[in-house]
């Protein structure tokens, strides 16, 4: 439980950090490469949480895919690389005392409600988490859902092709 | 472990993101503030699936990251669009509607 608690906030202080390089970040590249620090730290907490499934799809998916689009975006519309203050506009302090405002409230909601709660981490937590036991959940109680989003995934797919094409 | 230490991670995760969305001006970074928030909404989803052990959660994370990627797949599109009819990546100028 310990050596689990040490990896947590180890992972979970990296992330903080590099969360506030993706929105702080001078440099627009720097700044995705921060978010892959996010992601991946994400992922890690996945395996913390005995989900390595979906740590796995958060890995492939995330850093495999969706950095990549967002380095094709940055290429594509030749964002400054290299500005001082170009990348904000002029909301900063407001936008910073609503992003706190809103921290100082789910922080009070959330001590209030989960105040002692604990996670077990056992052979089942484990055995919840495998690639088999998701899969027939989702091809059984959740296939509905599975097949809507496989229409979305197609539709966004036309749709992007339809919006970006040059005509 | 307990379970108020992944929202809280996923509550500053998200807040940053809040604060990203709100105080960028380059489109592209717009939408990773936008992938920001919605990890801070996949721990939180992962975190109670394994607080009540039960799977649900992470089906639902799993959707949650399939939509994200159809969003990013759009919302870059849509940003290309911009970008090539007002050869800038800044929201702050489209403001075609402004009076």
């Amino acid at each position: 439980m310990i050596a689990q608690n040490v990896a947590f906030w180890v992972i979970a202080l990296a992330m903080a950090g590099a969360a506030i390089g993706v929105v702080r970040s001078r440099d627009i590249v720097r700044a995705a490469l921060y978010l892959v620090v996010v992601l991946a730290g994400a992922a890690s907490q996945y395996i913390l949480l005995a989900a390595e499934f979906v740590a796995w799809v958060q890995v492939l998916i995330y850093i495999g895919a969706v950095v990549i689009l967002f380095l094709f975006g940055i290429m594509l519309t030749r964002s400054p690389m290299q500005t001082e203050t170009e990348l904000d506009n002029d909301q900063r302090w407001p936008a910073l005392v609503v992003a706190v405002f809103l921290l100082g409230i789910l922080v009070v909601l959330f001590v209030d409600a989960f105040g002692d709660q604990t996670i077990a981490l056992n052979d089942e937590l484990v055995a919840t988490g495998r690639a088999a036991s998701v899969g027939s959940s989702i091809f059984r109680q959740y296939v509905v859902p599975f097949e809507v989003v496989s229409m979305l995934l197609l539709a966004a797919l036309v749709g992007a092709v339809a919006i970006a094409r040059r005509d | 472990m307990q379970l108020n230490q992944f929202l809280l991670l996923s509550a500053f995760l998200f807040c940053t993101g809040v604060y990203g969305v709100l105080a960028r001006r380059n489109a592209v970074l717009v939408l990773m503030s936008v992938e920001l928030m919605l990890n801070a909404v996949n721990i939180n989803l992962v975190a109670f699936s394994a607080f009540s052990n039960t799977v649900s959660g992470q089906v639902f994370a799993l959707f949650v990251i399939t939509v994200a990627a159809a969003e990013v797949g759009v919302g870059l599109a849509i940003v290309l669009l911009i970008y090539r009819n007002l050869q800038s990546p800044d929201l702050d100028t489209i403001d075609q509607l402004k009076g």
